[in-house]
């Protein structure tokens, strides 16, 4: 652990509790979603790391523990060497105060309407971050630099938006509102979960745009979350960054982002790719799904050994039993992948093909694909 | 009855002419779907993009003739069943309308939950909407469950199943089923995945496909997601500001867009082959239904554009020879190099 990182995660678990299934019902026991289940990461200052994955993989729930914001059930999660767990229960020697971190860790939401208080004004709600942060600017003070964030994401005039009340914005001002709150703080790390996934396709890369530039700006870090393959990687992309692609609680593949998809090594990974719709028509695509499966097994009871092999085109019996370990690509500490095909002489490679079950008839039972409600 | 352009197909499903939605709003008058003409040809998957506020559930609503009140809908939308005479839809009985709807032309919305009663079973909803429409409903069953299975469903365990009980993708699938069952001609698909991861939603459209071929569906697919009708649709128009910007073959509009709108929405989606630092955004927004710009309605977000444009109103088909790729611009021949395509580049200097 080192403190040149602004958040590192190592090892964590996020275990809920969950809406019982019938047969566990009948059974009288209580189900455990394995939100997120083991994953390390480390987050260094003025880094941009994407997180894909599709709903239920534990991508909202790990990046609320990112922020501070979510408990992890196993594992630690510190901030520039502080354990942020131990700061927030005051145990042993609190370097920084649990207070401090949470104002370093900064979050927009995916839906910033929710977030602003329907009834107050845009300066109202951009003052309340800045009587936080900085106590001892005056009232005339905090005007101007509400005006000058306001201007600077392009909402001019601003003296006219700060007055506006969030029934008035577009959703794509609701959105840069919600950004300047959270740069206001000063943060070391903002969560931007799904922040432009609401947004018209055309408005998207104006809004990521903007994000990288005050970004590089404000030497903030970014968790970037998205379940689309296209929109991840024009962020991580215009910033030198990573991604992280996540199956079911666990990170199956991390590495930069252009490494990433020209070299992808996870059939998982392969498959996002697949899925994401190709603008150019002169592009064969594949139009077989190289899925197994279409559906997502229900997390509650995730399938054994690889958690991907319900749903694998590389699927083998071996699989079934074997839990694969994150390991470097071809010996690239940068660019990890969780597959027993990374491994030149795994018993994957002698063991039979997992038959019988194919696309065609699925078996699990109806899947809660959804994050679990906190 | 208005005076019919000529048609745009050869064997159209639907031919909308004239078609206009408006709502009187205590700030004017306003048209969400504005003089629109369009074909749909039998057997064709037709994608509509449009981003938000540019009309497109209107033009769904207005198909399937489901305007809800106070939206006034006119102008003349002609169905041509495989077999039997043309129907007038705007001129059917609230009865009539209702026969058709579903049987003849059915609908799939975004977000299949809302779609469902909680209180019923899957199976409860085929079976009402079978009785409902006088078929066999033992053997609508029938053709449900390989309907469902068809979508990768394990038929009698949705059947079961309370719409609860099923994820996003599951009850997806099943409307699409539901949707099915009555064997309509035309399925109109209004956002139907938006709500669904990528896999899910690839998988979808290629099932879409595959059922659209098998049993000779037509469908029209409405998105705000281009790339997502990129290679699903066999012609794509586009709509902006209430009205067909654009209208051709799928590849010829994906590869040389005419409307200046097309080509920067081409530019500025999101998209793994297109080199990043060439995207740009689109500046300005879309306008108000209440206030449309006064001639070509792009014109105030419009690079090529000149003082024409401010008065008059391009037709969907100005200057545009080849009739079945058109496009509502006044200057066609100068947007390709005014208004460059990035992916097209790429392709082109490789
Ligand atoms: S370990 Fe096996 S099942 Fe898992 S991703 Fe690799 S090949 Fe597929
Ligand atoms: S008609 Fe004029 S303003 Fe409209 S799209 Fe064409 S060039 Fe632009």
């Amino acid at each position: 652990m080192s403190d040149e990182h602004v958040v590192s995660l190592q090892d964590v678990e996020v275990h809920f509790e969950s809406e019982s299934s019938l047969l566990s019902r009948v059974r009288g026991e209580t189900d455990v979603v394995k939100a997120v289940d083991g994953i390390s990461l480390d987050i260094p200052e003025n880094d941009v790391v994407a997180l894909v994955g599709e709903s239920g993989c534990g991508k909202t729930t790990l990046g609320k523990t990112a922020i501070g914001a979510q408990r992890p059930t196993g594992g630690t999660v510190s901030y520039r060497g502080q354990d942020i767990w131990k700061a927030k229960d005051n145990d042993g020697d609190v370097e920084i105060p649990f207070d401090e971190i949470r104002k370093s860790l900064q979050i927009i939401p995916q839906d910033p309407g929710a977030s602003l208080n329907p009834n107050k004004t845009v300066q109202h709600s951009l003052a309340a971050p800045l009587k936080l942060r900085k106590p001892d600017m005056d009232s005339f003070e905090r005007r101007d630099r509400i005006h000058e964030m306001l201007a600077r994401v392009g909402m001019e005039p601003p003296q006219d938006y700060a007055k506006r009340f969030p029934h008035q914005l577009s959703g794509g001002e609701k959105q840069r509102v919600a950004l300047i709150r959270a740069l206001l703080m000063n943060p070391d790390l903002i969560l931007a979960d799904e922040a432009v996934s609401a947004l018209d396709v055309s408005l998207r890369i104006d809004m990521m745009d903007l994000m990288l530039e005050l970004q590089g700006q404000f030497d903030t870090s970014f968790l970037f979350i998205s379940h689309n393959l296209s929109n991840a990687s024009y962020v991580a992309g215009n910033s030198n960054g990573r991604i992280g692609i996540m199956y079911l609680g666990e990170l199956v593949e991390l590495g930069p982002i252009d490494e990433v998809l020209e070299n992808p090594k996870h059939p998982y990974t392969k498959a996002l790719v697949w899925a994401t719709p190709n603008l150019n028509p002169d592009i064969e695509t594949e139009t077989e799904s190289p899925l197994r499966k279409v559906d997502v097994p229900d997390p509650r009871n995730p399938p054994s050994g690889c958690r991907f092999h319900t749903r694998c085109p590389e699927a083998r019996e071996a699989c079934k039993r074997t839990t694969p370990e994150s390991v470097a690509v071809d010996g690239d500490e940068n660019h990890s992948v969780t597959c027993l095909r990374a491994l030149e002489n795994h018993e994957y490679w002698n063991s039979p093909e997992l038959e019988g079950e194919s696309a065609e008839t699925p078996t699990e039972e109806p899947t809660l694909a959804d994050e679990p409600v906190q | 009855m208005q005076q019919k352009r000529t048609k745009t197909v050869d064997d159209p499903i639907f031919e909308v002419r004239d078609t206009t939605v408006s709502f009187d709003m205590d700030r004017g008058e306003s048209k969400v779907l504005n003089e629109v003409d369009i074909d749909v040809e039998r057997g064709e998957v037709l994608g509509v993009v449009g981003e938000s506020g540019s009309g497109k559930s209107m033009f769904a609503s207005a198909l399937l003739n489901a305007v809800v009140d106070p939206g006034v809908l006119t102008g003349d939308i002609t169905f041509y069943p495989e077999s039997g005479s043309a129907i007038d839809l705007l001129e059917l009985s609230e009865s009539e309308i209702k026969e058709v709807r579903w049987e003849e032309i059915s609908m799939v919305f975004q977000g299949a939950m809302s779609s469902f009663n909680p209180t019923m079973s899957i199976e409860g909803h085929f079976r009402e909407t079978l009785s409902a429409h006088g078929y066999d409903v033992e053997a609508g069953m029938e053709r449900a469950r390989e309907l469902l299975s068809d979508l990768y469903l394990e038929s009698d365990q949705v059947l079961g199943s309370y719409p609860h009980e099923l994820s996003g993708g599951m009850s997806q699938r099943a409307l699409i089923a539901l949707s099915l069952v009555l064997e309509p001609e035309v399925l109109v698909m209004d956002e139907p995945t938006a709500a669904l991861d990528l896999l899910m939603q690839r998988s979808i459209i290629q099932l879409i496909q595959e059922i659209a071929d098998e049993r000779d569906l037509t469908i029209v697919f409405i998105t705000h997601d281009l790339p997502l009708v990129a290679n699903l649709a066999d012609r794509i128009a586009v709509l902006y500001a209430f009205e067909f910007v654009e209208v051709g073959p799928a590849y010829d509009v994906l590869t040389e867009a005419k409307h200046p709108y097309t080509r920067a929405l081409l530019n500025s989606t999101p998209n793994l082959e297109t080199p990043r630092e060439q995207m740009r955004p689109i500046d300005g927004a879309a306008p108000d239904p209440v206030s449309v710009p006064n001639g070509c309605s792009y014109h105030p977000r419009c690079p090529v554009g000149d003082e024409t444009c401010e008065h008059d109103d391009p037709p969907l088909d100005s200057r545009t020879d080849e009739g079945e790729h058109v496009a509502a611009c006044h200057y066609v021949d100068e947007v390709s190099t005014s208004v460059p395509l990035t992916l097209q580049e790429v392709t082109v200097n490789e």
